[in-house]
């Protein structure tokens, strides 16, 4: 496992609309995710979460404050390096999947390496054996509308981490799902971080939020409180000391 | 947990002895509750006696001594099973208290009480999640228990999200006049007495 910072954000506001209207999204975020690690954000809608990943992922800009993937500042770079960074760097998983309909599954995980300009051949490879690695290999073939909401999520994982990203954001990226299938897919996450890969994910429900190392709590655009290391999971099962 | 109903069900699969009935046990509720050995050998004596089980008249109680189920242990065990249990929390849930006492005392802020709450609930589901992320998949008995717990904690985490909106779109002002007890909140908890 490589260590290091995958993600860091330093002192990051966003303000959207000016004057009366002004509203603050995000302020005065500070937020450093290592390599392997799991981090979730927790709030309430409106609290600036989704705002806060979709700026971790470079699809939109902060109104001030810096924001580090793999030690490259954004703010410092030209509009091809970010795409570029986007297409390599970065997986993202959304809570409706994503897919394109017109796509087979090794269709849709092989398309970000072909715009990132890898033969079809070579990232159809690669793409199977994503869809291997999440015991998909039988629906390669298959098209989106063919299969069910937790494989049309395990596909949109394997096209999130094929490659060599070190970053994953997910938004709320088991929505519909039933908790056991939802259960799968934070499995899958945590074994993304055993490979060296920083997941952030973004959630209202405290259960997926207990998969991560570290769950940091927004409220209006703040960030007002954390979760501390997580304890040996021992004392739980030792009678008489849960709390 | 009833160790009585426990006995009763693994005895349905057929007789065993009081050793193997303990470690059965233990095995099947993922050794969450550990059991002393007396509590065992003291259930079944009772089991007996009511009739629930017999004994293969063995000398003394203990590891070596074979039980099997009879048939009013059956239906009790098929009664128990679709026993509802008792839903309704008690009265006075201490987290609820505390929010409510919070909200009354001047220079408290209620959501900083709240969150100190949520954060606690979150990193003690954190916990019980890791201990799932480790174990096997294949154990269902701790899957099943550590499922039970995490959903009750996510319910509570659930009460306090819903608190903390009802609150925020609430003018402060309003907030105290709107616990001080009324007719209505009398009528409340006489109807939620009879609810039990």
């Amino acid at each position: 496992m490589t260590s290091g910072r995958a993600l860091s954000i330093e002192q990051v506001s966003k303000v959207y609309g000016e004057g009366p209207t002004e509203v603050h999204a995000l302020q005065d975020i500070d937020l450093g995710v290592n390599r392997g690690e799991m981090v979730a954000i927790m709030g309430p809608s409106g609290s600036g979460k989704s705002t806060l990943l979709t700026i971790a992922g470079s699809l939109e800009d902060p109104s001030s404050g810096s924001v580090f993937v793999d030690g490259s500042e954004l703010g410092a770079m030209t509009r091809n390096q970010r795409a570029q960074l986007r297409r390599r760097s970065i997986g993202y998983v959304f809570q409706d999947f994503n897919l394109l309909p017109g796509l087979t599954a090794a269709e849709n995980v092989a398309l970000p390496l072909e715009l990132d300009g890898i033969n079809a051949r070579k990232a159809r490879k690669v793409a199977l054996g994503a869809l291997d690695d999440l015991d998909l290999e039988h629906r390669a073939a298959h098209f989106p509308d063919d299969m069910s909401g937790g494989e049309c999520q395990r596909v949109a994982i394997a096209r999130a981490i094929v490659g060599d990203r070190h970053l994953l954001l997910a938004d709320e990226p088991t929505g519909a799902l039933d908790s056991i299938n939802g259960e799968g897919v934070m499995r899958l996450l945590r074994a993304s971080c055993q490979r060296g890969v920083a997941v952030v994910i973004v959630t209202h429900e405290a259960h997926l939020a207990s998969w991560a190392d570290r769950v940091v709590f927004l409220r209006d655009g703040r960030m007002v409180d954390q979760t501390g290391t997580p304890p040996g999971p021992e004392s739980l099962l030792a009678p008489g000391t849960t709390r | 947990m009833s160790v009585r109903h426990a006995l009763l069900a693994l005895l349905s699969e057929g007789p065993k002895y009081g050793l193997q009935l303990r470690q059965e046990f233990e095995a099947g509720t993922g050794e969450v509750w550990p059991l002393n050995v007396g509590q065992v050998y003291t259930t079944l004596q009772r089991l007996e006696r009511d009739g629930l089980v017999e004994s293969d008249g063995g000398e003394a109680d203990g590891p070596q001594k074979g039980y099997r189920i009879t048939e009013s242990g059956g239906r009790e065990l098929d009664e128990w099973l679709r026993t509802p249990p008792d839903l309704v929390p008690p009265p006075r849930d201490e987290l609820v208290i505390k929010v409510l006492v919070a909200l009354r005392i001047p220079g408290i802020d209620v959501h900083d009480v709240i969150q100190v709450h949520r954060r606690h609930l979150v990193e003690t589901m954190q916990r019980f999640t890791h201990v799932k992320s480790e174990a096997d998949e294949g154990d269902l008995g701790l899957a099943l228990v550590v499922d039970a717990e995490l959903f009750r904690f996510e319910a509570i985490v659930r009460w306090l999200d819903a608190t903390d909106s009802r609150l925020k779109r609430m003018p402060e002002a309003a907030r105290t006049a709107a616990i001080t007890p009324t007719p209505a909140a009398g009528r409340l908890g006489r109807k939620l007495g009879a609810l039990r």
